[in-house]
């Protein structure tokens, strides 16, 4: 299957690649249920206007690929998702941005409930300076949950496919680890609170390109559980795991907007816009 | 050979004689600076080890100088540093953790962080006359040994804030980040992730600051420490002395068998420093092995 995949990056344009199971959805996309929504959602960082009146529905157990060109606020809006921009300072947010229909800006939310429902995964792999056993454990114990932490920990590490190769080496520094074993070791931390959805801020962008495939596996696999919203500048890979795809564009006072959005497949092929048909045929971005 | 080919040999030749000159240089700096201190501590050895014993250790000083000891001096001193350490260490890393976790990037922090920076380059002698005033006058601790500790924990409290933020800023922002991403508070965060991988930073700075006060003298003198002291402390409120003061004090004697008490007395100070720095060293290396794990 893997082998497979890696001569398709080779020989086939993205477009082909999408797989028929995608059109089938399609179809369906009005009736899906809606997990995460941003509702003229508006972002300033101090008097920038980072995002402006961005909307979005992102629907559950699919995974929902935002893409665009560097700069054009792509990771802003990701963190948006579970309020990590709240740690930045002059970062201001208005507008509506809904999960499961309860507006995660409001007053009163506290941001760290937030984030143990939303999970996120980070562009460079960044696990704690500790064991293995230590840093899918970490979320549990923050938290306060009951029951066997060994159990949360192998459920996690074999969800994100890696307790066999780790499952000997629980104990070792996680930092010991190969780059992918890394970054899927941070999808188990994340899998371990039993989030509702898994953001990733390109998950492979570090990655060499076997460890990206066993990635996108891992996420084909994780969306019929979780809902996946994935950050990318690498459009094949768009194209190869995405349901469902936004484009974001920076307007002239490079503020992000979100100029498309709908079934991968259509908007890989029949985009409604020019800039997105632009971009996404390389002729600029 | 072309022209150009023989310039540029030239100029290498030029090029790796400049490098060898440098590398010279830099050695030299360096065999100095350990030059002087073998020189130093070869002198002091020579004067005092032979006036190091258990009596010196353990007696009272006197007028007759064959029976003078730093009995009263090294407790003074342990007692000192014991003080100094718990009143500097959890205020200094408590201040870096608040200003480097928690504080906002505003004005007020930006100026309480240049005038931290001036006061770790305030003269001592000016620690002393503020622990004089507030401490041994409008406080009343008279020149108590917790008087001393206080004025020499404001001294060395600069360094141990400098010291620990500079730790903390190192904890890479990725693990901030992920912390934050399983939904710790941001109190787990700090405990949990940025203050263990800062540990090992923090104690160099703490082994630095009381490195520094060990060997302070002039507070002290100022607040008026007892240059002769016939007791040990048994309480924060006792007078005292500590060993900086009682070699100062044998050294400004004129007879010369207090000089050879005096490069004894440094010679113990030495080894209480060495110990002490060699103890936070231990326990760095097991913390930086245990976070390795």
């Amino acid at each position: 299957m893997m082998h497979e995949r890696l001569e398709d990056i080779v020989t086939e344009r993205f477009v082909a690649r999408v797989p028929e199971a995608q059109v089938e959805l399609a179809a369906g996309f009005q009736r899906e249920e809606t997990i995460l929504e941003a509702r003229g959602l508006n972002v300033w960082y101090g008097d920038f206007q980072a995002l402006r009146d961005i909307s979005l529905a992102v629907p559950g157990q699919r995974i929902t690929a935002i893409i665009g060109p560097s700069g054009c606020g792509k990771s802003t809006l990701i963190r948006c998702f579970n309020r990590m921009n709240d740690l930045i300072p002059g970062f201001r947010a208005e507008g509506e941005l809904l999960f499961e229909g309860r507006n995660i800006y409001a007053r009163g939310i506290d941001p760290v409930d937030v984030r143990r429902r939303i999970g996120m995964v980070f562009q460079k792999p960044n696990p704690f300076p500790k064991s293995v056993y230590e840093n899918v454990a970490f979320g549990a114990r923050v938290n306060g949950y009951v029951g066997r932490l060994s159990e949360i920990v192998e459920r996690a590490l074999r969800r994100a496919a890696l307790w066999d190769e780790v499952k000997d080496k629980l104990r070792q520094n996680a930092l010991a680890l190969s780059g992918g074993q890394q970054q899927r070791l941070c999808i188990a931390r994340a899998l371990a609170i039993e989030p509702e959805v898994i953001l990733m801020d390109e998950p492979c962008s570090a990655l060499d390109p076997v460890a990206t495939l066993k990635i996108e596996d891992l996420m084909r696999e994780l969306a019929e559980r979780y809902a996946i919203v994935i950050v990318t500048h690498n459009m094949q890979q768009a194209a190869r795991v995405a349901d469902y795809s936004a484009v974001m564009m920076m307007a002239g006072d490079r503020a992000g907007e979100m100029i498309e959005f709908g079934p991968t497949r259509q908007v890989f092929t029949t985009p409604r816009e020019k800039r997105t048909e632009d971009y996404i045929t390389g002729r600029f971005g | 050979m072309t022209t150009a080919g023989i310039a540029f040999r030239r100029r290498l030749l030029l090029r790796k004689t400049t490098a060898v000159a440098f590398a010279l240089l830099c050695i030299l700096a360096t065999s100095l600076g350990i030059a002087a201190l073998a020189l130093l501590l070869v002198d002091i050895t020579r004067e005092g080890i032979g006036r190091v014993s258990w009596d010196f250790i353990n007696s009272f000083p006197s007028r007759k100088p064959e029976q003078a000891g730093i009995k009263a001096a090294l407790w003074g001193t342990i007692w000192m540093m014991g003080l100094t350490a718990s009143f500097a260490i959890p205020i200094g890393v408590g201040a870096a953790v608040y200003l480097e976790e928690y504080a906002p990037r505003n004005w007020l922090t930006r100026v309480i962080q240049t005038n931290i920076a001036n006061l770790a380059g305030v003269p001592s002698i000016v620690y002393g006359i503020l622990g004089l005033a507030l401490f041994v006058r409008a406080m009343s601790l008279e020149r108590s040994v917790l008087a001393g500790s206080l004025t020499m924990a404001l001294l060395v409290l600069p360094i141990v804030i400098i010291a620990s933020q500079e730790a903390l800023r190192a904890v890479p922002n990725s693990v901030r980040e992920a912390a934050y991403a399983v939904g710790a508070s941001r109190w787990q965060v700090v405990s949990r992730q940025v203050l263990p991988s800062a540990f090992p930073g923090i104690l160099t700075g703490i082994i630095l600051a009381l490195s520094r006060a060990i060997g302070e003298t002039a507070p002290l003198i100022m607040i008026g420490a007892l240059l002769f002291v016939p007791f040990t402390p048994s309480g924060p409120l006792d007078r005292f002395t500590v060993l900086p003061m009682q070699i100062f004090n044998w050294t400004s004697r004129p007879q010369p068998e207090f000089r050879e008490n005096a490069a004894a007395g440094i010679i113990v100070l030495l080894i209480v420093l060495l110990t002490m720095n060699a103890t936070a060293i231990i326990l760095r290396n097991r913390f930086q092995a245990r976070a390795r794990q």
